[in-house]
């Protein structure tokens, strides 16, 4: 019999008591079982489980403005020693040019699909990825810069998605200095549940809240093991003014 | 019924039972002094970053609602997975025990004609010993988590599951990468001190040139999502995503009880795990891949779905229960038993109170130490109150005691079997001795021996004694994090010296 079978028949077996009540299946004082899920007699053959589960938490941890979760966004961010700025289209190229320089940037790995204009500021050569340009070429290269698919106020969070202007994943991982632009507001979403109903499952995704980090020596906080060792974050708005009032959602 | 061998091949060296092992251990003050410092930082910063939801308990019963409902269908989702990681472009590998996983392993590595992987920080990877089966086939396993690198180059074992060198202070790391980075790579860089940053500094050169070489990666992870098929593993620095998108081939060891139906269910487990595990709202990286991408890291992904005693725990209607854990480590940083014993006392890759009820339901209770380990708790509910995922581990840790002193039915190996009582009551002399050295305190050692005693009753509800609190706290949905520590307070306040 195969590992397959045999993993399955035990299974099987393990749960033949389901659909009684019993002592260890639900949490305690946990209201996901009251009035009693249905036992494995309850699911339809060869259809999905019905979970049951009383998904009864918030969606989101508060109310705020659109500014205001901007802002949110923004003091995360800072919480784990990320670097916010803010600027509009204006003001962006210069900005990029300021943090690319201010790191001795002379090599900029530049996704496909970045708007052209960003780089158009800066004195360093920008090496364009594509599937030739391997994790070794780009430990040759000093930072990166790229756009986002959201961003999380209530945890800090950028959420790449290996879409247009955010490249492959290695690109923003081997070069030691990341600088991420965000679309605000319009890609800032509150929390954690909105984010997941933005994104797509199937695509490469990573989540980064601030810069790599580790705490194993005595829990003793050091940025920058293996990721970038620098995270600059852009906060990108529309409006000519850094301080405009939020436009609806 | 006749009487079989139970568990799984004991673990490295014939461990001693938890006692001996922690009698030993309670006596290194540095060692002492270091999982003082350590558990404590970590639980102050939990309390706060738990105490930043409001929705915290509907959290936490949500994720033990989710892990109840995957396990009470967990054929169905096993099933699920099988079927979208395969859409997805990976090869699913199913083992039912530590030897099957380390010998799918073994030919998969194989298979690409390399002699080297690259590691990230897994539980599983550890609980079956691959990095020994590896090196049995002539194959080099890199462990590239900080704290795992540590441990690998001091000939060490982890002691706990967040932070796996959490034993060992800066001086004796800076003195481990002195003495041994140059047997595997890299030498460290001359003059290094003990100073955190430039520790972690000479480690991100020593593992860089293996990244940028590695064309094998194994990795475990933390969830796996049945209805797309995608993998999730957090971390903090950054070794996890260049294992999981710089190698051609990456192979991912699973427990059978990572499965979560639903992309949504992450939405319950990310907000519950690092603030759990690193006091953070989220931890700094999370990456997330469904088989394979085009150009876009490795080029072969399998999946190697790991049983190892996970239904034989499963076939137990309390113990079960130990399946819904994420792994966090918070119970490791409120247990007054860990913080004294330290990991290693456990004898196994999950050490503190969830390893106390997991190793015993994967491995059996036939050893000294697995036999043990159901003692190496005073009971005090701690555990329970931090979990996110609410395993009443006080309630399995009984359970498990009146099947070492009483025995009874249980499954082994997918077979129904009865065990017998373990001989000679060692396993209450377990109990005393645990209670002596854990508390050093004659009151709490009559406790001890009250709640040992009282687990031969039939139903182990209401307990004598500091025990009573314990009961009491069992009938509210939520204990105010101060019940438990005035209650400790009180009973431990006029501790002595140790």
């Amino acid at each position: 019999m195969s590992g397959r079978e045999r993993i399955l028949g035990r299974v099987r077996r393990a749960l033949a008591d389901v659909g009684e009540e019993h002592p260890g299946a639900a949490a305690r004082g946990g209201a996901a079982h009251a009035g009693g899920e249905p036992g494995r007699d309850g699911t339809a053959p060869g259809g999905a489980p019905r979970d049951g589960v009383a998904r009864d938490y918030l969606r989101v941890h508060g109310e705020r403005t659109a500014a205001e979760r901007v802002g949110l966004l923004a003091t995360h961010l800072a919480d784990y020693r990320a670097h916010v700025h803010r600027t509009d289209a204006a003001g962006l190229p210069g900005t990029l040019a300021a943090l690319l320089a201010a790191r001795g940037a002379r090599r900029v790995a530049v996704p496909e699909g970045l708007p052209a204009d960003w780089l158009s500021a800066s004195a360093a050569t920008p090496v364009p990825d594509t599937p030739a340009l391997t994790a070794r070429d780009l430990d040759a290269v000093d930072s990166v810069v790229t756009g986002c698919a959201v961003a999380i106020a209530e945890t800090g969070t950028l959420v790449l998605d290996a879409g247009p202007g955010q490249g492959r994943r290695q690109l923003t991982l081997v070069p030691d200095h990341h600088v991420c632009v965000v679309h605000v507001p319009e890609q800032v979403v509150d929390s954690l549940p909105q984010a997941l109903e933005r994104l797509v499952p199937h695509r490469p995704l990573t989540w980064i809240s601030g810069p790599s980090a580790t705490s194993d020596i005595e829990l003793s906080r050091v940025e920058g093991v293996h990721g970038p060792r620098a995270l600059d974050v852009v906060l990108l708005s529309a409006d000519a003014s850094p301080t405009a009032p939020p436009s609806p959602r | 019924m006749t009487r079989i061998h139970l568990g799984m091949p004991a673990p490295p060296g014939a461990a001693p039972a938890f006692p001996d092992a922690a009698e030993h251990s309670t006596r290194d003050t540095t060692l002492r002094n270091n999982l003082r410092h350590a558990t404590h930082t970590i639980r102050a910063k939990r309390a706060a970053a738990v105490a930043e939801l409001a929705d915290w308990g509907e959290l936490r019963a949500a994720g033990a609602a989710i892990k109840d409902h995957t396990l009470r269908h967990l054929d169905h989702y096993l099933e699920q997975v099988e079927a979208a990681v395969t859409a997805a472009g990976g090869q699913v590998h199913w083992a039912v025990d530590a030897a099957e996983a380390n010998a799918i392993v073994t030919r998969l590595v194989r298979e690409t004609g390399e002699r080297e992987v690259v590691k990230v920080k897994s539980m599983a990877t550890q609980e079956i010993g691959l990095n020994e089966a590896l090196a049995a086939a002539g194959i080099t396993a890199y462990e590239t988590d900080l704290a795992e690198l540590i441990v690998q180059l001091g000939q060490d074992l982890p002691s706990h599951i967040l932070v796996p060198a959490i034993h060992r202070n800066r001086a004796e790391i800076r003195d481990i990468f002195r003495t041994q980075m140059s047997r595997w790579g890299r030498p460290a860089p001359a003059g290094l001190t003990d100073e955190p940053a430039e520790l972690a500094e000479a480690a991100r050169l020593h593992l860089r040139e293996k990244f940028l070489s590695a064309k094998v990666a194994v990795s475990g992870a933390n969830f796996v999502v049945a209805e797309t098929g995608t993998l999730v593993v957090v971390e903090s620095e950054g070794n996890g995503r260049m294992c999981l998108t710089l190698p051609e081939t990456l192979i991912s060891v699973v427990g059978i009880e990572k499965v979560i139906p639903s992309w949504r269910d992450l939405e319950v487990f990310l907000q519950l795990l690092p603030r759990s595990s690193t006091a953070e709202r989220m931890n700094p990286y999370t990456s997330m891949w469904t088989g394979v991408t085009d150009d876009d890291g490795p080029a072969a992904f399998h999946l190697v779905l790991l049983d190892n005693g996970r239904t034989d725990a499963l076939a137990d209607q309390v113990g079960r229960q130990a399946l819904r854990c994420i792994r966090c480590s918070a119970c490791l940083n409120v247990c007054p038993v860990y913080e004294r014993a330290g990991g290693h006392a456990y004898g196994s890759a999950y050490p503190g109170p969830i390893g106390a009820i997991l190793t015993p339901q994967l491995r059996g209770t036939v050893s000294a130490l697995d036999a043990s380990l159901p003692y190496a708790s005073s009971l005090c509910g701690a555990c329970y109150e931090v979990c996110p995922v609410a395993i009443d581990i006080p309630e399995v840790l009984v359970r498990l005691r009146e099947r070492v002193v009483e025995g009874g039915p249980v499954t082994v190996r997918g077979t129904r079997a009865v065990i017998r009582p373990a001989r000679g009551h060692a396993a209450e002399r377990a109990a005393m001795r645990a209670a002596r050295w854990a508390f050093e305190h004659p009151r709490a050692l009559r406790a001890g021996q009250r709640l040992a005693s009282r687990t031969r009753a039939l139903h182990p509800r209401r307990l004598p004694g500091p025990g009573r609190a314990w009961t009491r706290s069992r009938d509210l949905p939520e204990v105010p994090a101060e019940s438990f520590r005035d209650w400790w307070q009180r009973t431990r306040g006029d501790r002595g010296t140790a």
